[in-house]
């Protein structure tokens, strides 16, 4: 019991400082961009409303969801055939290394020219920032398959389809999950990105016109919103690596403890 | 997958000449393409003007000044963020009570996206190089202070024994045991913090403003409609960004050169 209250309290107990601390600095605050916490725990009914949800939020997460679903699936693809095929990699690796390097927010007003601020280009650029790393990874991954099993698997004459999905995946996909992470929150800083420069609807969008607006407690408010689903969407994906790679990870853990 | 000796002979097969291949090929491909009007010429300009509009930018005055800004704002912030980041990782890895006491609140500011303290950041400071500051600091610390943490629990056991009977005093087990341990993490999150600073130092710019820096140049391209500058400057950042990958990994196997994971390798 004891054991179980200092656990709790070790886990909430610097939260708890913090937001009293917070609460306490801020409460008879005069600044105009710094307002009470109070004040903005106040505003963030009315601000983040069904309506504003239907109209800002979910749109938002629609398009967060295609843009960074495409760029884990071209990311795979592209890692694949890029990764299984030597000469393949030789050709493009130096070109990647630099199409990489170039930050993917400096072609948004590239995107944006070419195909206006709708929401093609808004997927579009998330799938532009969140490919990479998937790519990377899964080059990675497919490179350094396990020898033996290659060999094996040709023994058996495995090849085609199931040679893909139970060997070739299979054995990249520890890779390709740390890939999929690194995207995940790329992918929503793209997003956010995506709707400063140019939109009509959007969590990023609505939060930009708080600013402009000088309505700071809602601003403060939508600050909260797009940090909390950067933490639930790094919690789903937390749940969701470990029903994946459960294998991998009794895998590892059997070989660390048969040392 | 396999790679016997023999493929690897063949002529016209080194992967240094396939690879410039690669990078002429593309080049090629973005001239045709618009030439033969497959790509509209007004938005995807043809490798030549985009090379063409690149010698201009080179030789203008506001161009450098815009890089030295970038890369100045960029060294800046990655600095506070590494210092940052291994002193207070190896102050809350070493005593397990903090450690256990930050984690929920790591683990919970850690996901914030950065771009989302943007409109904090630009009504906090009046002075954008401080916003744009806050938001490179803000996304490079994490990855070193993870990194930090990782390393200092990292530990072989037999060392920290070995260093125990031999009553080496906090400090120099700081130096001798801890320190080495965490170097090639800290260098990983170094790595990694590096790229991550220099996109959120150009995003900045770019979103913000107000600072000289290839971000702001780009918005400025864009509002005159200039595309083939604007091509330019996003091909200068992506160079910038690969002398920055490039440099970065150098550094890591100076400082590592000791390192049985550097040593190991054959030299290049």
């Amino acid at each position: 019991m004891t054991r179980v209250l200092s656990r709790t309290g070790l886990l909430l107990g610097l939260p708890v400082v913090l937001l009293v601390t917070w609460w306490f600095a801020s409460a008879g605050s005069k600044s105009f961009y710094q307002p009470p916490l109070e004040t903005i725990i106040k505003v963030f009914p009315d601000t983040w409303t069904g309506a504003r949800f239907k109209s800002d939020v979910f749109p938002s997460l629609i398009r967060l969801f295609i843009g960074y679903s495409l760029a884990v699936l071209l990311g795979i693809t592209l890692g694949v055939l890029i990764g299984a095929n030597r000469r393949l990699r030789a050709l493009v690796e130096p070109l990647l290394e630099f199409l990489r390097a170039i930050p993917p927010p400096v072609l948004v007003p590239i995107l944006i020219l070419i195909a206006g601020i709708g929401n093609p280009t808004k997927v579009l650029v998330i799938v532009i920032g969140g490919v990479w790393p998937v790519l990377l990874n899964t080059v990675e991954g497919v490179r350094g398959v396990d020898e033996v099993l290659s060999d094996t698997c040709r023994s058996y004459r495995i090849g085609g389809w199931l040679r893909l999905r139970t060997f070739i995946l299979r054995a990249a996909s520890p890779q390709i999950v740390v890939g999929a992470r690194q995207a995940l929150s790329i992918s929503i800083i793209m997003m956010v990105i995506g709707e400063l420069l140019g939109a009509t609807n959007g969590l990023g969008y609505t939060v930009v016109e708080f600013q402009r607006g000088f309505q700071i407690p809602e601003m403060w408010s939508g600050v909260f919103v797009l940090g909390l689903l950067g933490v639930l969407l790094s919690l789903a994906f937390t749940l969701v690596e470990r029903r994946v790679l459960n294998w991998y990870h009794g895998a590892r853990a059997a070989e660390r403890s048969g040392h | 997958m396999t790679t016997s000796p023999l493929t690897l002979r063949r002529a016209g097969d080194s992967p240094a000449l396939l690879g410039l291949l690669g990078i002429v090929g593309f080049g090629a491909l973005l001239e045709i393409l618009p030439r033969v009007g497959v790509l509209k010429e007004e938005y995807f300009p043809p490798t030549s003007k985009i090379i063409a509009a690149l010698i201009d930018e080179l030789g203008r005055g506001g161009f450098w000044q815009a890089v030295i800004g970038t890369v100045s704002t960029w060294l800046i912030g990655l600095s506070i963020a590494v210092v940052a980041g291994i002193v207070l990782g190896i102050v809350i890895g070493s005593v397990p009570a903090l450690r256990l006491a930050t984690a929920s609140t790591i683990e919970f500011l850690r996901p914030i996206p950065s771009v989302a303290l943007l409109p904090l950041a630009i009504v906090l400071f009046s002075a954008p190089i401080r916003s744009i500051l806050l938001l490179v600091v803000y996304a490079s610390f994490w990855q070193v202070l993870i990194q930090v943490l990782h390393g200092v629990t990292d530990v072989d056991p037999v060392a920290r024994e070995t260093a125990a009977s031999y009553r080496l005093n906090r400090w120099r087990q700081a130096r001798y045991l801890v320190w080495p341990t965490t170097l090639p993490y800290a260098m990983t999150g170094i790595r990694l913090a590096a790229s991550v600073a220099l996109v959120l130092t150009i995003t900045g710019e770019l979103l913000i403003g107000g600072t000289k820096g290839i971000g702001e140049e780009i918005a400025v391209a864009q509002s005159s409609i200039a595309v083939p500058s604007m091509y330019a400057l996003i091909v200068v950042s992506g160079l910038i960004g690969l002398i920055a990958n490039l440099a970065t990994r150098r550094a890591e196997r100076l400082v590592l050169a000791w390192h049985p994971s550097v040593r190991r390798e054959l030299p290049l």
